[in-house]
């Protein structure tokens, strides 16, 4: 299938998933245009996480289809090494490599998986820790940078992937208070350039600030989606507003 | 009048329950009981005890006429002997049989974790086997079952028995060192795959560029708690004839004349080597285990 830049960068079509006999996704559908900022809002346990994780195959789907740049992911024959390079995820916990410096961290993935040049990727891992506003940080291990750093540095091993989709599943959930807006800022700088970006959020001020889409999801299916004016101004659903009342 | 702060000009005491200080217990497989033992007894001890040894001589030395001097004489005269060409062949069997026994363990090791439901099940079932057999049954095994000699292309090629023996003997050690590996790859957080699956790492570089690395230093100190057992272990292969530290110093003793009173000090002179030998690498382990265990 041949995906052009006006299609769906990434597509969802009544998407269900099961852990056992408990069904997490009944029947998620949502479509993603290329540079669009989509934000995932929800009460916990709504399979916000887990619909994420779905798009870049961690979890596997029991049925409907997810499609990045037309190409299907619940599928068996599924390259998922090569799905991955076009897609970038940074976890709640960072989960950075701990025996790794932040560069090396940065470093790791172009130069083992796609067996880039060193110099290349050494001058390329610098400008984003640039860009992460790291610098000076790049031969500190994860263990001496806070959450905050640690959260910037998993951000900045993602992009040297140069994915064309960012999924950030509740990024900022572990983060100190103060520490959770230099990664938004990070966010918001990525999003301004033009990537895709999915996130799954509690920061609702952030959601209206910089989405162009919001999707509220309970009990595995999606209640209200729209443009955040819309959705936070005016929600329609009664679920929604008594989840905006509890978190606005 | 000195005001009293409890917990700074006094003992720090309270009725309320108390949360008392976290410590982090290492992983199952990290645990080395065997180390802590040794590296807890004082160096002295066994000094103290080889002493003592010597006093069933003094007690016959009235009416044998084999004096304490003389015995201590006999014992000096053989431990040349006894140490380089005895412990010298033991520490040979010993470093042997653990790189043996390491390079299959970490393949067993490795064959637990796979994917592949059916190694995975024969990898289980293989370490779990040589891990719960007596050893002395697994050297007799491979003892009467090896050939003396192999007749490869007219050439015959002897294989000694203490070959033999290091094949024996590294079968249990490969099990445990399985153990080792498949523990210490699972202490590191799962997280840990998922990042790297998400930075598209096959799984077999995940293993190698990232799980391994983070985890090879907590399985040094299992790994030397079990070189010390197996050292201890080692004189179970004299009883197979193999010329190691146990079986000359029974030559020794027999080229003395059998004299009853050599016994003790000869053998206690062996039981000290072990210890000499094996202390240092019990006291490294324990402070090898300190160090890594509260890093990851």
């Amino acid at each position: 299938m041949n995906w052009t830049p006006d299609q769906p960068i990434v597509s969802l079509i009544n998407v269900h998933k099961s852990f056992g006999a408990f069904e997490v996704l009944k029947g998620i559908s949502m479509d993603i245009m290329k540079g669009e900022v989509v934000c995932i809002i929800g009460p916990s346990g709504s399979g916000k996480s887990t619909l994420i994780r779905c798009i870049n195959a961690l979890n596997d789907i029991q049925a409907g289809s997810i499609s990045v740049e037309g190409q299907e992911v619940h599928d068996d024959n599924l390259d998922k090494l090569a799905l991955r390079k076009k897609v970038g995820m940074v976890f709640q916990q960072y989960n950075l490599f701990p025996h790794k410096t932040a560069l090396q961290n940065v470093m790791m993935a172009p130069l083992k998986v796609l067996k880039q040049n060193k110099v290349e990727v050494e001058e390329r891992a610098r400008a984003l820790m640039k860009k992460v506003r790291l610098e000076g940080k790049e031969n500190s291990y994860p263990g001496e940078l806070s959450g905050g750093q640690q959260q910037r540095v998993a951000i900045a091993r993602s992009l040297a992937m140069n994915p064309d989709v960012m999924l950030f599943d509740e990024v900022t959930a572990a983060l100190d208070p103060e520490t959770v807006k230099e990664v938004l800022v990070t966010i918001k700088d990525l999003a301004s350039e033009g990537m895709t970006c999915i996130l799954v959020t509690h920061e609702m001020g952030f959601a209206r600030e910089v989405a162009d889409h919001i999707y509220f999801t309970d009990k595995g299916v999606i209640v209200e989606h729209g443009p955040p004016a819309t959705f936070f101004d005016n929600a329609q659903d009664a679920r929604t507003r008594e989840f905006l009342g509890k978190v606005l | 009048m000195s005001r009293v702060i409890p917990g700074l000009t006094a003992v720090s005491k309270s009725d309320l329950p108390v949360l008392l200080p976290f410590k982090p217990t290492p992983a199952a497989t990290t645990r080395v009981n065997f180390s802590q033992w040794l590296a807890s007894i004082p160096f002295w001890v066994p000094f103290m005890i080889f002493a003592a040894a010597f006093w069933p001589v003094h007690a016959f030395a009235q009416s044998n006429g084999f004096s304490l001097t003389q015995a201590f004489e006999t014992l000096w005269r053989w431990i040349p002997f006894l140490l380089l060409h005895g412990f010298v062949f033991t520490v040979i069997i010993s470093v042997l049989t653990m790189l043996l026994g390491t390079i299959l363990g970490v393949f067993l090791g490795l064959g637990q974790i796979s994917r592949n439901r059916f190694v995975r099940w024969c990898s289980y079932w293989i370490t779990q086997i040589f891990r719960n057999s007596p050893w002395l049954v697994l050297l007799f095994i491979v003892m009467l079952s090896f050939p003396f000699q192999i007749d490869l292309f007219g050439l015959s090629i002897p294989v000694p028995d203490w070959t033999k023996a290091v094949i024996g003997l590294s079968l249990p050690v490969m099990a445990n060192i399985s153990e080792i590996v498949r523990g210490a790859i699972g202490s590191v957080p799962s997280a840990q795959w998922e990042a790297a699956e998400s930075l598209a790492f096959s799984r077999r570089q995940t293993l190698f560029e990232i799980i391994l690395p983070q985890c090879i230093k907590r399985m040094i100190p299992p790994w030397m708690n079990w070189y010390a057992i197996l050292t201890m272990a080692t004189p179970i292969v004299s009883i197979l004839g193999v010329e190691e530290v146990l079986n000359l110093t029974r030559q020794a003793i027999e080229a003395e004349n059998n004299r009853p009173e050599l016994l003790i000090p000869f053998y206690g002179f062996v039981l000290l080597i072990f210890f000499v030998y094996c202390y240092p690498i019990a006291r490294l382990t324990m402070w090898l285990e300190r160090k890594y265990a509260v890093k990851l």
